[in-house]
């Protein structure tokens, strides 16, 4: 009985007006490996995030359309086929050009140390190296990415 | 900064979809531009999806979607994913089995997550297919999310609503028996190149053969379907283009028109009442004090939503609303 | 009876051992660890005895190498008689850059060649595709027409070495390429071995480089069983790969379950298209994941060569010795290199190498250090290299077959992961077999899980990686890169477009319009895909016909 305390119930009160966190998790490009990606779309999820999988074998359009359509907030990507120098920049790109510039794109994937500071200065918010951990990302969305106004 | 209604009127993406959020995280100025554009509601023709998780729904959706382009009209798409009821976070992700559509404009896909809503909705289902009926589209599409049979709700917002069964689920159909006839406008045997489809169909058609019809009832229809690769799929949609016109007419659609008002104005009363009432006990933390007497058994909570209703709140009713129309109830 | 009291006397004294000495030592100095378990999480007692083997009949389970169930080996002699066969997986940049390497790596030593394709090849999309921008050259070699596999192979005797290519959806149209070059060099198909991956299946569960539905892929591969079994009967057809499903986070038995049950589909799909199963499945072979715990791994591999030769005897009735080996290779785990402390790597392949070695593997492909970070270097594909030569030459662990083989834990383990792995094949089995399991999501469903759960264990701590969760250090060596010129797009596009203006044109229409033609009848599409090559039809070409009258795959959303 003293196992439902007050303080559980009230949670549950309204929930009016409280934005919710809503984040793309997407794979551009070609290759398949999508294991990081879904974990990392379950973690945000048990962070209490709304994550849209877009899955795999996405074109930068495809992604930057479906985040103008779901309205997120941050654009979590993931490559392992090295293509991230052309697809991570084309993504920022493209929101620029639909004045989505404030929608944080973050990624991770087979990155080497040496192209972080160019992907940097395109636009690419963070990048994740092989190794990094889930908590490492999910504490970057918790403190980066705020919900917009 | 406030959506105007002017914006959704004319076509913005951008705008729309930050209404849609607004509406999803109950933002009082967004409730404030759908007042406006209510009345521009209802041209829209509502699709409803429904069935149990791996029945197929995001890919014939994505298959629907595809033949009603061919036909020149715009979609609109509302898929409900469930919210984990432990971190209050979702993965949404019917956009995947639906990215033909990716890149096309007269498609426009909202993801969804319950947020405790149960009925296979989300609480702002309604309001979002208002939005993408106000912006223009042709068809909404609202697929549930798949919790199995209760998933009532849906009945209620779309013109015609298609059941989903996959062969293989004899003993379930028996199950849903009860809810799933008035459910249904249309069943759909989809991955019918399984086995045991011819079967699943039948105890279908039975089972619906089973209820009488009066003179201008609608009698659903079993269909089969693989939304895989699209068999049968203009079969299907011929018959939801029959029970379009069925609702059409003036009788049915008059109807169909009351039931939804009074849902939609139902929704909103429920939702308002309870924020209210939790709102105004909240304030002062006599929620807390409440809770922990009931926890205790020091009072019962029967009495105290009594009170609630019949004390707190006063219900200063205009003149014009007194008198009314009246008798909605009955 | 005799041997039963003596089993029994065992078990006794290991209780009477556990109660008088290990309880009073562990009430003073308790366990390490709460549970111990594999990297699977799968638990592991203390210590094993005979009492482990209770009821085992030795020479049925475990028994001779060379004779069935082969689970210490498929050959009588193993590596007396010959070693593992090097075989380092390389690709990138374009043809020129990857065939400069293969002439290095032979020349180090290395015994067979194994070609890495970019990933517009592997998706059936030439290098001018859209969808092939910032891809080309990048994660493997770029091939869009026979001109490049001509480049690929100039100056390698196709007669002499063998040739590994990993390609699954248009695999069919590479091996068509390989005989075209054969051919050029004098060499007729029936001389000409090696493997192509060709395994479908685990695209769809785990690596996800698809093209066509699964129904129509079953065709093609059963079309190219049928056509190598009479023309190329040297080649290995089918690597039905474990590998990609251990990467992308199923346990080890999952590894061997999910990859057997493919087999078996493999195998019933060649059976159902006619085909006499001693004519094909000879010519299948296996390709597992060496990760990071050493019994699990040995005695998944000693497992797997059990089940494979009772499936292949009791339940196809295979007649034929040789469709009862199960013959495999290996790659160390990609998955358990960290980013952090990248040299530490080395030592890492050198275990897994040696797992390999003592599980029985027939070909080895051991990973350089960088490879979490880039493609390899030459330095470091060097280094990868010479730790199979260290093994092979300086530990001694290939001069006695099967070594570990009688270790009550080894045994054990081999006997737990049948077991278990029996209980998902006869699960898949029970779904109507691994296509419809996949087209369930069932497999796919179990990896993911598997792989949340360990993701969990070692965020909690729980499972450990040096350098990552446990002994960090703050500064880091840094290790030279591979960096892909970003001339090599433009220079293999261009030389596609010549390739494209250049062929006969007329020509090339027809062989597109047969290929239509014969994919919508029941015709073997390995000659008319092998006329398409030689009139430089590209990849891409190809399969767009194959698009048009087979259809596309796409992801079915399971996370």
């Amino acid at each position: 009985m003293k196992s439902v305390p007050a303080k559980k119930i009230s949670r549950s009160r309204t929930t009016k007006g409280k934005r919710k966190v809503r984040v793309l998790v997407g794979k551009p490009g070609l290759d398949g490996h999508d294991r990081g990606a879904k974990i990392i779309a379950r973690a945000l999820r048990d962070a209490g995030k709304e994550v849209i999988y877009t899955g795999l074998h996405q074109t930068p359009e495809m992604i930057v359309n479906a985040a103008e359509q779901e309205d997120v907030d941050a654009i979590g990507l993931s490559i392992l086929s090295g293509a991230h120098n052309y697809l991570f920049p084309k993504v920022v790109e493209l929101l620029r050009k639909k004045k989505m510039g404030k929608v944080v794109v973050f990624g991770g994937g087979i990155i080497p140390e040496n192209d972080i500071p160019g992907l940097r200065k395109k636009g690419v918010d963070r990048i994740f190296t092989p190794g990094a951990t889930l908590s490492e990302i999910v504490e970057y969305v918790n403190k980066r990415i705020r919900p917009r106004a | 900064m406030a959506i105007s209604a002017k914006e959704i009127l004319s076509g913005d993406v951008q705008a729309a979809a930050r209404l849609m959020r607004d509406l999803d995280d109950e933002i009082p100025s967004a409730h404030r531009t759908l007042k406006t554009l209510y009345r521009h509601t209802g041209r829209a023709t509502i699709l409803g999806i429904t069935g149990a998780p791996g029945a197929g729904k995001s890919t014939l959706v994505d298959c629907v979607t595809g033949h009603l382009r061919q036909e020149g009209k715009t979609v609109g798409i509302v898929a409900i994913d469930p919210t984990s009821p432990f971190s209050g976070g979702a993965i949404l992700g019917d956009r995947i089995r639906m990215q033909k559509h990716a890149l096309d404009e007269g498609v426009f896909i909202k993801s969804l997550a319950t947020r405790g809503h149960l009925g296979g909705l989300s609480k702002s289902t309604i309001d979002i297919v208002n939005v993408m009926d106000a912006m223009g589209k042709d068809v909404v599409i609202i697929e549930t999310v798949g919790v199995g049979q209760d998933e009532v709700e849906i009945v209620k917002v779309a013109h015609t609503n298609l059941v989903l069964v996959v062969p293989g689920m004899g003993d379930d159909i028996q199950a849903m028996k009860a809810g799933i006839l008035e459910i249904a406008d249309i069943f759909v045997v989809n991955k019918s190149d399984r086995e045991g489809a011819d079967r699943t169909k039948q105890e279908l058609e039975t089972m619906v053969g089973m209820n009488t019809y009066r003179e201008g009832e609608w009698a659903p229809p079993v269909m089969a379907a693989v939304a895989q690769t699209g068999a049968g799929v203009p079969e299907l949609l011929s018959e939801v283009e029959r029970h379009w016109k069925f609702i059409s007419r003036e009788e049915n659609l008059e109807r169909y028109r009351r039931e939804k008002a009074r849902v939609e104005l139902m929704e909103i009363l429920k939702k308002r009442l309870l924020e209210k009432a939790v709102d105004d006990l909240s304030r002062d933390g006599v929620l807390d004090l409440l809770l922990q007497d009931i926890a205790r058994k020091i009072r019962d909570p029967y009495s105290i939503a009594e009170q609630v209703v019949d004390h707190k709140f006063g219900f200063h009713l205009t003149e014009g609303a007194r008198k009314g129309k009246g008798n909605r109830r009955r | 009876m005799v041997d039963r009291n003596k089993k029994k006397t065992t078990r006794d004294r290991g209780k009477r051992l556990q109660r008088e000495r290990l309880k009073p030592r562990l009430s003073r100095n308790p366990e390490r660890l709460r549970r111990f378990s594999t990297v699977s999480d799968e638990e592991i007692s203390s210590l094993y005895t005979p009492a482990d083997l209770e009821g085992i009949d030795f020479l049925k389970e475990t028994g001779f190498p060379g004779e069935y169930p082969y689970t210490r080996g498929v050959h009588p002699s193993m590596y007396r008689g010959r070693l593992w066969t090097m075989r380092q997986f390389s690709g990138f940049g374009s043809a020129e850059d990857t065939n400069a390497r293969y002439h290095y790596l032979l020349s180090q030593g290395q015994t067979g060649l194994s070609v890495a394709f970019h990933f517009p090849t592997l998706m059936g999309y030439d290098s001018d595709h859209a969808r092939a921008r910032g891809e080309v050259g990048m994660c493997g070699v770029a091939v869009d027409s026979l001109r490049d596999m001509e480049i690929l192979f100039h100056g390698i005797p196709l007669d002499k070495i063998t040739t590994s290519m990993t390609t699954n959806a248009p695999a069919a149209i590479l091996l068509a390429m390989y005989i075209a070059v054969a051919e050029q060099q004098g060499v007729s198909p029936g001389k000409i071995g090696g493997t192509i991956q060709n395994d479908i299946l685990k695209e769809y569960i785990a690596r996800h480089s698809w093209i066509f539905p699964p129904d129509p892929s079953m065709r093609i591969i059963t079309d190219i069983l049928a056509f190598c079994s009479d023309h190329v009967p040297k080649w290995n057809t089918i690597s039905i790969s474990g590998y990609h499903i251990r990467e992308a986070g199923s346990t080890a038995v999952q590894e061997l379950a999910f990859t057997i049950a493919d087999g078996i589909a493999y195998v019933q799909a060649g059976i159902d298209a006619g085909i006499p199963v001693d004519k094909f499945a000879p010519r299948l072979s296996y390709f597992f994941n060496a990760h990071m715990d050493f019994f699990e791994e040995i005695a998944k591999y000693r497992a797997a060569r059990r089940m494979w030769a009772r499936i292949m005897r009791e339940r196809f009735r295979a007649k034929d010795e040789n469709s009862w080996k199960l013959r495999f290779h290996t790659q160390t785990a990609g998955v358990t290199l960290t980013a952090q402390q990248p040299v530490n790597n080395v030592a890492r392949v050198a275990l897994q190498g040696l797992m390999a070695v003592l599980g029985g593997t027939q070909s080895l492909h051991t990973n350089s250090m960088d490879e979490t970070l880039s493609l390899p270097t030459e330095q470091a594909v060097t280094i990868a290299l010479r730790t199979q030569q260290i093994l092979a030459e300086e530990t001694g662990v290939a001069n006695s077959i099967d070594p570990l083989g009688g270790s009550f834990l080894l045994e054990k383990l081999t006997n737990e992961m049948e077991k278990k792995a029996m209980h998902y094949i006869r699960k898949i089995d029970e779904m109507g077999g691994m296509v419809e399991a996949i087209k369930r999501g069932y497999p796919q469903r179990e990896i993911i899980d598997a792989s949340y759960h360990y993701q969990r264990l070692l965020e909690k701590g729980e499972k450990k990686i040096v350098g990552v969760n446990c002994y960090r250090s703050d500064e880091e060596l840094p290790i030279p890169i591979l960096t892909i010129d970003k001339e090599v797009e433009r220079k293999q596009v261009a030389r596609t477009r010549e390739v494209r203006r250049k062929r006969n044109a007329k020509r090339v229409a027809s062989r597109i319009d047969a290929l239509k033609d014969a994919s919508l009848s029941r015709t073997n599409l390995m000659p008319v895909i092998l006329e398409a090559v030689k009139e430089y039809v590209t990849i891409g070409e190809i399969c767009d016909a194959f698009r048009e009258t087979m259809g596309t795959y796409t992801d079915p959303a399971m996370y």
